[in-house]
């Protein structure tokens, strides 16, 4: 993973000594890093050309403020201007008489099917009712993963098979969609090249007798510098009306996702983050300027700890740990919590700074060392656990053999278990303790 | 062996469309290095130009830039001049990013030889897979398929269209079906009443971030270890062309957790140019062993790194 552009900028501006304003000569030697910092994520060579001018426009003289760093003042002004180019977020319009038509398009294998799905389902929490039309006649069994699909989440798909061309199927579809009083109906086409002219002529027809009111170009995260043109080529013949991003829960930046608005100026409407039908998610522009910053994902973390973790067990820890009474039982709970985001290393990637530790660590070794913890902490008796001192040698030599270690493990974990505890009541008693942490985390 | 030794024409072919996927790269972006070595002289703004056209390939700021310098280095003591020998000085240091040794180990003698095919979501794999399959059958093996992914809806329907298209048995179990299991029993088919001399499994399709998918792989090369010796004797990641940096990430994940011993590198007929492929050849040691150009059975071809690099800057073979 990449190290945060932040702490890139940090070493320029150390070199140069920079105090007051932003000169010249300092933001040309940060936007270095810049560009190579976007560059690496994906976004476009011309657009980051003109982003990087756009920045250095506004930095050059620019008072760097109290509060902030050099460093982190042009940080701000290039996240102000990613954030600009991100746009905001944008719903589905579904304005005017139903059925409203969406139209999905795309590359081949940039997960048309399966945002379809999605769709149709997010549009059911809406109290909208959606009819899948699968208009995907080419790709070997295309229809038949969409009706699979469909009688997973309860949604009708309307098919004719594949011997009828995708433009009349999209017309009796709509048919369909009227007589049966649906809200939306959502076409899956079939993926397809920017450059071919058979297909793209396919959707202009459709697009001419269905008129959807949403066409919406479906495209993966981890697409390269290529985004540019397959988005201009497919908004100048079909003239798109949004972006869904797909497959951001791997680890690509998604800097694609900045060149696409860039020249297609429509919205980013949904982002696709896992592959089942529930995972898809609204557009965040703050998060994925952060994200294509390489400046760690800390609000995705902080929402996946909200979705394993029970509220009110997380409140109850966090009074806990604010009174220093934080013993070895919740440690081991805490534990198994974390356990339950994923591998730990996945974990440290989201928080920024740490993606560099996470390369000298192998996942296999970090989750061993959890589950030797928790080996450790479980061989405790209930009193030991919630008083660690009253483990003497005797108690901690049956420990050891408990849970397989040796005396010496027992010792390391208590003594990094107390380190742990002086930090946490540091943090609790505030202020300065906090801030502590905040600084660590920049 | 003489049953796969290519054919001058074989190879022609296979030239031929790796060059011709690629023309609309060359007149999209690297027809425009002709016009960059053109000019009276090479300044700093053209091997900055040259720069920014590999960039845009999707090479990466390192991989480009290295190539760069070498190149330019290059010019400067052989006192290259003219603008045919600084093309070729190009085409000959990309070149040499991609030197590998020739995928031969489907070729060995041994009873049954497995390929396993990895990737992410989306990325050919299903298709790579039936062309595969053509190829070896083209080339007079018995090939059998395994249907592995169990997970994706209809993946199991999609490679079983295939497998009748080009004539190839596809063994499957119902969706939703453990892939070792499926794994484990295409293995005996393929031994016992098949007489399959290739089996080729599909998998589905995996980001490389989901750590316990991962580890899936790890238990089905256990099904195939244990069954047949050495197996699986080429582990195979399709990469999608358009794919930008992010490449990496992935092949280097694979590589972990499934020992990817080569690239298979699908949708070559988009617009993408597929430059990651330097880097990761560079820097994780992983060569490119096929390269997709369409949607038909045919549309496949051994990779030549040779070609593949003339197809970028346009060069006559």
């Amino acid at each position: 993973m990449f190290e945060s552009l932040q702490n890139k900028l940090k070493v320029v501006f150390e070199k140069l000594a920079t105090r007051g304003r932003l000169t010249e000569q300092d933001v040309d030697a940060a936007l270095r890093e810049v560009r190579l910092a976007l560059l690496e994520a994906d976004v476009n060579y011309k657009v980051v050309k003109d982003l990087v001018g756009r920045v250095k426009e506004r930095a050059v003289g620019v008072e760097v403020m109290k509060s902030l760093t050099p460093a982190q003042q042009v940080v701000k002004i290039v996240h102000e201007e990613l954030l600009k180019t991100l746009g905001e977020p944008s719903r589905l319009n579904l304005s005017g008489p139903a059925p409203h038509v969406v139209m999905l398009v795309g590359l081949q294998g940039s997960g048309k099917t399966t945002t379809a799905a999605k769709l149709a389902l997010n549009l059911r929490k809406g109290n909208k009712r959606a009819l899948l039309v699968a208009a995907d006649t080419y790709r070997p069994a295309a229809i038949t993963q969409i009706e699979v699909l469909g009688k997973q989440i309860d949604i009708p798909v309307f098919s004719e098979g594949t011997q009828v061309p995708p433009p009349e199927i999209t017309s009796h579809a709509l048919r369909r969609a009227r007589e049966g009083a649906y809200d939306v109906m959502i076409i899956d086409t079939a993926g397809r090249l920017q450059i071919s002219e058979a297909l793209m002529g396919e959707l202009e027809r459709i697009k001419a007798l269905v008129k959807p009111q949403e066409i919406l170009l479906v495209a993966d995260a981890m697409t390269g510098q290529e985004a540019v043109n397959v988005a201009q080529g497919f908004h100048e013949r079909v003239g798109l009306t949004g972006l869904i991003l797909t497959k951001v829960d791997g680890d690509a930046r998604g800097g694609a996702a900045i060149s696409m608005r860039e020249v297609t100026g429509v919205p980013i409407k949904f982002l696709g983050v896992g592959e089942k039908s529930d995972a898809l998610e609204p557009f965040h522009p703050d998060r994925l300027a952060s994200r294509i910053l390489g400046m760690g994902d800390m609000l995705t973390l902080i929402e996946r700890a909200g979705e394993t973790m029970d509220r009110s067990d997380a409140e109850r820890m966090g009074r806990k740990l604010v009174k220093g009474e934080f013993n070895l039982e919740d440690f081991l709970k805490q534990l198994q919590e974390i356990k339950k985001m994923g591998p730990l290393t996945q974990i440290l990637e989201m928080i920024p700074g740490m993606g560099r530790l996470t390369q000298e660590m192998a996942p296999e070794t970090t989750d061993k060392q959890l589950c030797t913890i928790e080996a450790i902490i479980s061989s405790m008796t209930r009193e030991e656990r919630r008083n660690p001192r009253v483990l003497n040698g005797s108690r901690k030599r049956r420990v050891a053999r408990g849970s397989g270690t040796t005396v010496q493990d027992i010792n390391d974990l208590l003594d990094q278990f107390r380190q742990m505890q002086r930090m946490m009541k540091q943090l609790g008693s505030g202020g300065r303790g906090m801030r502590g942490l905040m600084d660590m985390l920049r | 062996m003489a049953l796969f030794r290519k054919t001058p024409d074989e190879r022609a072919e296979g030239q031929a469309k790796i060059e011709a996927s690629l023309t609309k790269t060359r007149q999209g972006l690297f027809g425009r290095i002709s016009a960059l070595f053109q000019a009276n002289e090479l300044t700093d703004e053209t091997w900055e130009e040259l720069e920014e056209l590999l960039i845009q390939a999707d090479l990466g700021i390192d991989t480009a830039l290295r190539v760069v310098e070498r190149l330019r280095t290059r010019v400067h003591r052989e006192n290259i001049k003219r603008e045919d020998e600084v093309r070729a000085a190009l085409a000959d240091e990309l070149t040499r990013l991609l030197t590998h040794p020739a995928m031969t180990s489907i070729e060995e003698p041994r009873r049954l030889s497995v390929i396993l095919i990895v990737g992410v979501n989306g990325s050919g794999k299903t298709t790579s897979i039936a062309k595969l399959a053509q190829y070896y059958k083209r080339r007079g093996k018995r090939v059998v398929l395994a249907a592995a992914d169990t997970f994706r809806a209809a993946a199991i329907d999609q490679i079983k269209i295939w497998g009748e298209r080009i004539g190839v048995e596809v063994i499957a179990q119902a969706p939703g079906a453990d892939p070792g299991a499926v794994v484990y029993d295409a293995i005996r088919a393929s031994q016992e009443s098949r007489q399959a001399e290739l089996l080729i499994i599909d998998t589905a399709g995996r980001l490389h971030t989901k750590y316990n998918l991962m580890k899936e792989l790890e238990k089905m090369r256990g099904v195939c270890a244990r069954q047949v010796h050495d197996a699986p004797h080429e582990t195979l990641l399709v990469l999608d062309a358009t794919t930008g940096q992010n490449a990496i990430s992935q092949a280097k994940h694979f590589k972990e957790a499934a020992q990817v011993t080569g690239l298979i590198l699908a949708k070559l007929d988009s617009t993408a140019k597929g430059g990651i492929v330097f880097a990761i050849e560079e820097e994780l040691g992983l060569p490119v062993r096929f390269v997709g150009t369409g949607e038909k059975p045919d549309d496949f071809a051994e990779f030549d790194p040779r070609a593949f690099v003339n197809g970028l800057l346009d060069i006559g073979y």
